[in-house]
C-alpha cells in the first residue's frame, strides 16, 4: 500500500516538474522589475483562451503582451487575479466594470483554430473613458511562433496608445562567458528581446566582443580573439556562414555596419594608433576617418549615415566626438563627466547614452539634444555599468552591469522609470546589442 | 699617395666585409639547435652574454611583468632595470622574438581598454628599444580588459590586471 503510494507521489512529482523543466529551456533570461511607477497607465489585458477544437497553444499570449507592456515602464498591467469579469470579445465587455477597476485602457482576445496545426489570435483594443475600441485585429501562426505574435500585438498597442512605433517584436544579441583562465568558455547569443528564445550564434575558447547587427537584422559583427589577437567577423545569423573582414596588425575593433549596411566602421591601429577606418564591404577597401594622436574607438553612426559618433581621449579624459563619415575634423559633444565611453545614438540621432565614469563609479547617462540645450539624466545607478544601446524606438537601453563577480544585464526605459534586470542560469553576460525593427516574411 | 691610401681602405673593407659575411655565415648553425644543450652547454663562450638558460635562472631576466597605475601607460621607475636586462637579451640574441600582452582593469569600455592594453604594450616596447633592443624582435598585442588575473572589483585585483607580459616566443 505504502510502496504504490510512493510511486505515485513521484510520478506526480515527475510530471509537475515537466512545465517547469521545459520553461527553463526555452526561456535564458529571467527578467526582474527593479523600479515602478506610479504614472504609467492602467491596462488590463484579459486572458485569451483557446476556443479551437485541438490542442491549446503553448503560449499564454496574453501573458506575454501584459508582461511586454509592463516593462516598458509605459503600462502597468491589472494582475490577472483582480479581473473580475473575463470578456473574450467586443460585445462582451461591460465598460463601468473596468471603469471601476481604474484602467484606462482594456485588451480582450481568444485563440481559435487556423488549420494546419497553427492559430489565430483575435484580439481587441478598447479606450475605457470613451468606450471606443481602438484596434480590432487577428493574426495568424504556426504554434512556434506564438510569442512572435503576442509580441507584435504589444506593438501595435503601444503604437496606437502612444504613437510611438512599439520595439517588443525585437532580438538582442549579448555574450555569455563562464570559466577562468583556460577554461573559460564564450558564447555570442541571440535571444527575443524579452530573453525568450535563446539561440548561440557562435561558441570560442577565446574572449568575444562587442557584437554590432547589420540593419536587416540577418547579420552579426563581433571581435574575437580566437586567431590569438583581435579580429573582426560578421557571421549570418540563420546560416552560421562567417566571414573574417579585419585581421591587421594591432588591434581590429568596434565594428558597426552603416545604416545602409554596405559599410562597416571599426577601429584599427595598423598604423600605430587605434583610429577610425570605414570599411567597404563590397570591395574590402578602407578609408581612414580619423588620424590623431590618442585612443580613437567605439564608432557608431547617425541615422542618416553622414557622420560617426567616437569616443577619443585625444583632449586628456575619454569624450563623445562626432566626425563626417568621410574623414576631416571632429568635434567634441560630451562636456560634463570626466569619462564619457561608448556611445549609443537613437533613431532620431537627439539622444545620445553613453557610459560615464566618475572616479570609481561607472553609470548610464544620456544626452537628451532634442529640447534645445543638451540636458543630461542618469539611467543606471553604477557602479560598473557599461556598453548601453538603444532599442530601436528610443524607448529603452540595454547595458551591462556587475554583481558581485557576475556581469548582468539591465534594460532601463528610458526616463529611468522602470529598470529591469535580465538574468543567466549561469555565467557572466555582457556586450549587449539590441537588434533593429524585424520584418514580417 | 692619396690613391693608394683610399686603395689600401678600401681593400682593407673588403676584407673585413668578407671576413664579417663569413663570420654571419656560421652563425646560423647554433640557430638551429638553438633549443638543444650545446648552445646552453657551451653557456659562456662569450662571458657576460645571455643565454636561453638565463630565463629561467637570471632573477632580472624571470621578472617578466610590468604592472601599471590606473588609465597609464608611464613605465614605473622600479621596472627600469627589468627593461634594461630584457633589451640586454635581445641583444645577445638577436634570433630571440617576445610578444608583449598589454592588459587593463575591468573599468570602463572594453573597447577603450583595448587601445590602453596597447598602449601599455608600446610603452614597454619602446623602454626596449631605447635600451637597444630591435624592434623587430618585439610584437604588441593587446587584450584590454580581456584577460584578467584576478576577477574580484577591488583596488588590490585592478591593480593586478593592469599589466604588460612578456612573452618569449623564440629563445
Amino acid at each position: 500500500m505504502e510502496r504504490p503510494l510512493r510511486w505515485l507521489v513521484s510520478l506526480f512529482m515527475f510530471v509537475s516538474l515537466l512545465p517547469v523543466a521545459a520553461m527553463a529551456q526555452e526561456r535564458g533570461l529571467e527578467i526582474d522589475i527593479v523600479g515602478g511607477t506610479a504614472s504609467a497607465l492602467p491596462i488590463a489585458v484579459v486572458p485569451m483562451p483557446y476556443q479551437g477544437s485541438g490542442a491549446a497553444p503553448a503560449t499564454d499570449v496574453a501573458g506575454v503582451i501584459r508582461a511586454d507592456l509592463d516593462r516598458s515602464g509605459q503600462f502597468r498591467g491589472l494582475p490577472e487575479r483582480d479581473m473580475v469579469e473575463r470578456p473574450t470579445r467586443g460585445n462582451e465587455v461591460n465598460y463601468p466594470t473596468w471603469r471601476v477597476l481604474k484602467q484606462d485602457f482594456l485588451v480582450v482576445g481568444r485563440v481559435v483554430d487556423a488549420g494546419d496545426g497553427g492559430y489565430r489570435v483575435e484580439y481587441e483594443l478598447f479606450d475605457v473613458a470613451k468606450q471606443q475600441r481602438l484596434l480590432g485585429f487577428a493574426m495568424t501562426a504556426r504554434a512556434n511562433a506564438m510569442r512572435d505574435v503576442a509580441h507584435q500585438i504589444s506593438d501595435a498597442i503601444y503604437e496606437k496608445v502612444l504613437g510611438v512605433r512599439g520595439a517588443f517584436w525585437t532580438r538582442i544579441a549579448y555574450v555569455t562567458a563562464s570559466g577562468v583562465g583556460s577554461g573559460s568558455r564564450y558564447a555570442l547569443m541571440v535571444a527575443d528581446s524579452d530573453g525568450y528564445n535563446p539561440q548561440t550564434v557562435v561558441r570560442s575558447g577565446e574572449s568575444l566582443l562587442s557584437p554590432a547587427w547589420s540593419p536587416d537584422g540577418r547579420k552579426l559583427a563581433y571581435v574575437s580573439f580566437e586567431r590569438g589577437n583581435s579580429s573582426i567577423y560578421i557571421q549570418d545569423i540563420s546560416s552560421g556562414a562567417r566571414e573574417l573582414v579585419a585581421a591587421f596588425r594591432g588591434i581590429n575593433s568596434g565594428p558597426a555596419f552603416s545604416p545602409d549596411g554596405r559599410s562597416l566602421a571599426m577601429t584599427l591601429s595598423k598604423g600605430g594608433n587605434p583610429e577610425i577606418y570605414v570599411m567597404d564591404l563590397g570591395s574590402k577597401a578602407l578609408r581612414q576617418v580619423t588620424n590623431q594622436m590618442g585612443i580613437d574607438t567605439a564608432a557608431v553612426w547617425s541615422p542618416d549615415g553622414g557622420s560617426l559618433y567616437f569616443m577619443s581621449d585625444r583632449g586628456g579624459r575619454p569624450q563623445i566626438y562626432q566626425v563626417s563619415a568621410n574623414g576631416g575634423g571632429a568635434t567634441r559633444v560630451s562636456f560634463e563627466g570626466s569619462y564619457n565611453a561608448d556611445p549609443t545614438v537613437s533613431y532620431d540621432g537627439k539622444k545620445i547614452a553613453v557610459a560615464q565614469g566618475n572616479g570609481n563609479n561607472y553609470r548610464i547617462a544620456m544626452l537628451d539634444r532634442s529640447l534645445g540645450s543638451p540636458r543630461w539624466s542618469t539611467l543606471s545607478p553604477g557602479s560598473l555599468d557599461e556598453s548601453p544601446s538603444f532599442a530601436p524606438n528610443a524607448s529603452m537601453v540595454l547595458y551591462a552591469a556587475r554583481e558581485g563577480s557576475r556581469g548582468v544585464l539591465y534594460a532601463v526605459s528610458a526616463d529611468a522609470r522602470v529598470r529591469q534586470r535580465l538574468v543567466l542560469a549561469d555565467g557572466d553576460v555582457r556586450e549587449p546589442a539590441w537588434g533593429p525593427y524585424r520584418q514580417q516574411r | 699617395m692619396n690613391a693608394t691610401t683610399r686603395i689600401l681602405i678600401t681593400a682593407l673593407m673588403c676584407t673585413a666585409a668578407v671576413a664579417c659575411s663569413k663570420k654571419v655565415k656560421e652563425v646560423p648553425p647554433p640557430m638551429d639547435t638553438g633549443t638543444t644543450a650545446p648552445v646552453t652547454d657551451t653557456g659562456p663562450t662569450t662571458p657576460g652574454m645571455y643565454g636561453p638558460g638565463d630565463l629561467d635562472t637570471d632573477a632580472c631576466l624571470r621578472q617578466r611583468v610590468v604592472y601599471f597605475d590606473f588609465d597609464q601607460d608611464a613605465l614605473r621607475p622600479e621596472f627600469q632595470s627589468a627593461m634594461a636586462c630584457h633589451a640586454k637579451y635581445l641583444r645577445d640574441r638577436p634570433s630571440s622574438r617576445m610578444t608583449l600582452e598589454g592588459n587593463a582593469d575591468e573599468r570602463g569600455s572594453r573597447e577603450y581598454n583595448l587601445g590602453l592594453g596597447e598602449r601599455r604594450g608600446n610603452a614597454v616596447s619602446s623602454a626596449l628599444q631605447a635600451n637597444g633592443g630591435s624592434g623587430s624582435q618585439i610584437t604588441v598585442v593587446s587584450y584590454g580588459e580581456e584577460r584578467p588575473t584576478c576577477t574580484a572589483s577591488s583596488e588590490d585585483c585592478w591593480a593586478k590586471n593592469r599589466r604588460v607580459e612578456i612573452v618569449y616566443t623564440e629563445k
